[in-house]
């Protein structure tokens, strides 16, 4: 038998999305079954592996680094990675003497189809802020240590234009596969915030 | 002041609500029903006063969409307070171990 002290309790927000949830299917306007299926997405299946697949390819195939430059919206979705919300995608190539960090001073456009959610310190005011005032000091809070003569461009992101970094592939790697170098390619590169790991 | 690097590094949805409230955005915006710019722009708002540690991003989330479902007319605010209202009474209701459905309010 239930017992009184046993009961559930929901929570504000929990009570709150559920009640958003109620209105919004009620009235015909989402399906439950889209919004379970976008769960399981961004749960399991969307996560910066889509994104160090697409860095890997760049590095290994110059014609899709090409593409890439040329028409990122293009070259990504080829790979079955397509924005959801209509967005395009710029791809940013480092080179030496130039570093690109990737920030939305507004809130926290990401791009999702390559990176999945964005981490909690890129939902914050301190890095939506200092990014742009000081990207070096940032940088440097991330354990990047730049030469002092590297070029470091800032780009804001916005619902309609994000944005992926291409980090400079590793010396070392000479002959890697694209599997293997996938595996150098770690999230923060792909913001800006790092390199991509060493071999 | 805080050090980025010293974020948790949390999983992109810490409680089952925050994924609800995602998933339901997006199918929102999906079936046409909320362009992507006009969401950010009302978002934004709201995130420009943020606390340092991002713990109000997904309650800024609620209620910004909450905020789009009435100013778009799909629901007044006193609905919307009325049916968390309503899923709280169910949940009460609801014997531990089973799913709280909104059925299960006493004053449905």
């Amino acid at each position: 038998m239930p017992h009184d002290h046993h009961d559930n309790d929901l929570d504000e927000m929990t009570a709150l999305t559920r009640a958003l949830e109620t209105v919004l299917v009620e009235k015909g306007l989402v399906d439950p079954a889209a919004i379970d299926a976008i769960i399981e997405t961004y749960s399991n299946d969307v996560g910066p592996r889509n994104g160090a697949a697409v860095v890997a390819r760049a590095w290994t195939e110059p014609d899709f680094a090409a593409w890439l430059e040329q028409d990122a919206t293009a070259a990504i979705s080829s790979m079955g990675f397509t924005g959801r919300q209509g967005e395009h995608m710029r791809a940013l190539f480092n080179a030496d003497g130039v570093h690109n960090l990737v920030v939305c001073t507004l809130c926290s456009c990401y791009p999702w189809t390559v990176l999945g959610l964005p981490p909690v310190w890129y939902k914050s005011p301190p890095y939506r802020s200092r990014s742009v005032r000081d990207p070096r000091g940032v940088l440097e809070e991330f354990g990047t240590k730049l030469p002092e003569d590297t070029d470091i461009r800032v780009w804001d992101s916005t619902a309609e234009m994000r944005y992926l970094v291409i980090p400079q592939r590793p010396d070392g790697t000479e002959g890697w596969s694209a599997e293997q170098l996938a595996a150098l390619v770690n999230r923060d590169s792909m913001i800006g915030t790092a390199l991509a790991d060493a071999p | 002041m805080l050090n980025l690097s010293e974020f948790p590094d949390a999983p992109p949805f810490e409680e089952p609500w925050q994924a609800q409230l995602f998933a339901l955005t997006v199918a929102l915006n999906e079936a046409g029903h909320l362009p992507w710019p006009e969401w950010a722009q009302a978002f934004g708002r709201r995130r420009a006063q943020g606390v340092d540690d991002a713990s109000d991003y997904w309650p800024h989330w609620a209620e910004t969409l909450s905020d789009e479902v009435t100013r778009r007319g799909i629901a007044g605010a006193e609905d919307i307070a009325a049916l968390a209202m309503a899923w709280t009474r169910a949940a009460h209701a609801t014997p531990h171990g089973f799913a709280v459905t909104l059925e299960n309010d006493p004053m449905r």
